[in-house]
């Protein structure tokens, strides 16, 4: 039997459980500015469309390795007809990111000496044919073998095991080397009634498509479980995991019910130099804020209602992409299509679709997330982004008392702006304010502000 | 000679002590309007039916404490439905009583039913985290040690029964005993074991029947929570055994639990003696409605 020396590093994240198995597999593509870094490795992003009890899963991941290294065993609470496994669009899950993604906004003082101006700008921050003997080995093992399809360029496995002994040593024998402690944690799920997705690449498949890369997978089904299972993630001995979670919700935003959701620090002014440093600054506040949680914690980066933003880092998606990604209600309504294009920088007119996105970004491990993520929608619409303000000072040359007291209040606000950085990132505030090159403090004005001083210029 | 200080005290302090815990280091979604508004509105919705049945006393301390306990459990974006939930707790009281007692715990009733019938209330049970969980829980035992120790059995019962289904479920699955662990390391789960299911009015008067809620609260709980999913299962498990009490008290005959004091203190007792169940209620007197005790008798 052909093996593959497949070893089960990165996240398993998904659904109920998914056990990627490439150590190379790095999704990255959280994210936003106009920064081409990919600063989260091994990031994992899954969209999560609820409604009642009916859930669509969208499972992105941008896998660079072989396309035959790749798997995924994913625990799903019931079985899945061929109909409830759809392959998805990279490009909507992208869209979806940087729609969501945290921004920066840039303001430019107007000059003190003249009346007001406000200019503001928005950027986006940027399987295999089972043999007989196969499916004999797996009897034997107490593995049973429910359905097997072809879909898109996965060929994909509903198994349904009596013990994790046997399905642990099906998964070995097919090629997936399980981390210390798997077994457990698929006993667990085991008892727990849940079955198995299991999913390759079909190569010949894959080349008479002609993808490059491997789209997202989609599965449908009806639960009451609304919950992501990470506990096999947390087995991989390469650190800490990093998920990003997106909710489509009819009601309101999503928050975890056995862990905090602490919303992320935003709205501060931070210095201007941070718009060509935005990926690394957005890293480290992300690792900053994680350690102030001690570790436990899954942050909330963005709660809005999906016909509009403001600003816009990337325009709300449309219906036809929301019905894409798995938005089954939209069309249920009438609604008012969003135009390809066009941003909606206001609140939506009655009547436009009920689509509530939710962004969590949770970077995981064993010692701090010991069980999966549970979650449940609430009733709280309010608007929330990772929205960070830079002000730019103005650089005329103007004179006029006005321009005195401008000055001095740039200097305590880009002082603000440092220490407030400080404290987000724990960067040192010494090296932000020689980066700032802030403005020493001027020699002592010759002049008293007596009312003459200004007559004879 | 005075006695000790009104046990009720000592709640408002511990339940305070959490909403600014929860509102400065948390940062519950909780305003502080909303806040000002669910007080102050359990406070008036106390004053208001107070001399409509009939009673002398105006017990606020009571009703600040289901205000405080609403504060920290429930979320709304409606101010609106704070104040419905705070009419539904303290009306709950006056209204839905049976055999001389109120049937449900206030604030339990309130949240339960404005979570229930609006869909725009939830409760986020995970927001607590597990800092000074063991601080919480150590005044939390204080608190029950200072006040009833007589009816401590329901909350010793549940406090067994229920991380006792968490830990078999654990033992069963093969799961390591840090997730049981984690999930009863929860604010939500010590309000309401101490404050809600404690609560004595509520609970049924003889000793066994106590026990067999307290069971039956952590059974439904359990099967709500595991088999059903749902995130509030302790409060709906709470709101549907409250349902039977009536029922144990009619099986199970016992002496009703009064807060016969209250500045009526013949034998000179301090106040926390006399929060002691003091006469036996004859099954016979089961049915009569002795406002001035009624008035007095809720925690929340």
């Amino acid at each position: 039997m052909f093996k593959r020396t497949l070893i089960l590093t990165i996240a398993i994240i998904t659904l109920y459980g998914l056990i990627p198995i490439k150590s190379v597999m790095a999704f990255c593509g959280f994210y936003v500015a106009k920064a081409d870094t990919k600063i989260f490795n091994q990031a994992s992003k899954v969209v999560l469309v609820r409604d009642g009890d009916r859930t669509v899963l969208t499972m992105a991941n941008d896998f660079k390795g072989d396309p035959k290294e790749f798997a995924i065993v994913i625990p799903v609470p019931t079985f899945l007809e061929k109909g409830q496994i759809h392959i998805g669009e990279s490009a909507i899950v992208d869209h979806l990111d940087a729609y969501t993604s945290p921004r920066l906004v840039e303001y430019f003082d107007p000059n003190p000496c003249s009346p007001p101006f406000k200019y503001e700008m928005a950027m986006p921050a940027p399987m295999l044919a089972k043999s007989d003997a196969v499916r004999q080995r797996a009897n034997q093992l107490g593995v049973k073998i429910e359905a097997e399809y072809t879909v898109g360029e996965y060929d994909i496995i509903i198994l349904s095991a009596q013990e994790s002994n046997g399905l642990s040593i099906w998964l070995k024998e097919n090629g997936y080397k399980l981390p210390n402690g798997a077994k457990e944690v698929l006993g667990s799920y085991i008892k727990q009634q849940m079955r198995f997705f299991v999913a390759k690449v079909n190569l010949d498949e894959q080349s008479k498509l002609g993808f490059k890369y491997l789209r997202p997978l989609q599965v449908a089904f009806e639960s009451p479980k609304f919950m992501l299972p990470i506990r096999l993630g947390t087995l991989n001995a390469n650190g800490d995991q990093e998920l990003f979670i997106f909710t489509l919700t009819k009601k309101g935003r999503v928050e975890t019910t056995n862990y905090r959701t602490v919303k992320l620090p935003e709205g501060m002014d931070i210095p201007i130099f941070v718009k060509d440093e935005f990926p690394s600054f957005y890293q480290a506040m992300f690792t900053e804020q994680v350690k102030r949680e001690n570790g436990n914690a899954v942050f909330m980066e963005y709660a809005w209602d999906m016909n509009w933003c403001d600003p816009c880092a990337a325009d709300p998606l449309t219906q036809e992409e929301l019905k894409k990604i798995g938005v089954f209600w939209v069309g249920d309504q009438t609604n008012i299509p969003t135009p390809p294009g066009l941003r909606q920088p206001r609140p939506p007119m009655p009547g436009a679709s009920e689509v509530f996105v939710t962004r969590l970004h949770v970077r995981y491990n064993l010692d701090h997330f010991p069980e999966d993520l549970m979650f449940q929608e609430t009733a709280d619409r309010s608007n929330f982004q990772g929205r960070y303000v830079l002000r730019h000072a103005y650089q005329g040359s103007d004179s006029c008392p006005a321009m005195e007291t401008y000055r001095s209040a740039l200097r305590d606000r880009q002082e603000k702006e440092a220490t407030t950085l400080a404290n987000l990132t724990g960067w040192d505030v010494n090296q932000i304010r020689s980066k700032m090159k802030i403005e020493p403090e001027k020699t002592p004005n010759p002049k008293s502000g007596k009312w003459w001083e200004n007559v004879w210029e | 000679m005075k006695g000790p200080i009104d046990p009720r005290w000592y709640q408002i302090g511990v339940l305070a002590c959490l909403l600014v815990y929860g509102l400065s280091s948390l940062h519950f979604e909780v305003s502080w309007l909303q806040g000002l508004v669910t007080l102050a509105s359990v406070l008036v919705f106390q004053a208001l039916l107070t001399p409509i049945v009939g009673l002398r006393f105006f017990e606020w301390k009571s009703a600040l404490i289901s205000g405080l306990s609403l504060c920290l459990l429930m979320r709304s974006n409606a101010l609106a439905l704070v104040v419905l939930a705070s009419f539904l707790t303290i009306g709950s009281k006056f209204f839905l009583r049976f055999n001389g007692k109120h049937i449900f715990n206030p604030t339990n009733f309130g949240i339960g039913i404005t979570v229930l019938m609006t869909g725009q209330a939830w409760v986020s049970p995970g927001q607590w985290g597990s800092g000074l969980l063991i601080a919480v829980f150590v005044f939390c035992c204080g608190l029950m040690v200072v006040q009833r120790a007589e009816r401590s059995d329901v909350t010793l019962t549940f406090l067994l029964a229920y991380p006792g289904l968490f830990f078999g479920r654990a033992l069963w699955l093969g799961d390591p005993l840090t997730i049981p662990l984690h999930q009863l390391s929860n604010g939500a789960l010590l309000i309401f074991t101490f404050f809600m299911i404690s609560d004595p009015i509520t609970t049924p008067n003889s000793r066994t029947g106590r026990i067999l809620f307290a069971l039956l609260v952590a059974g439904l709980a359990y099967v709500l929570r595991f088999k059903f999913y749902n995130p509030n299962a302790l409060i709906y498990s709470l709101l549907i055994s409250s349902i039977f009490v009536p029922a144990f008290d009619y099986f199970l005959t016992g002496p009703r639990f009064d807060w016969t004091g209250h500045g009526q203190n013949p034998q000179n007792k301090p106040t926390l003696e006399v929060t002691r169940m003091e006469a036996p209620v004859k099954f016979g007197n089961k049915w009569s409605l002795n406002l001035r005790r009624l008035g007095i008798s809720h925690l929340f």
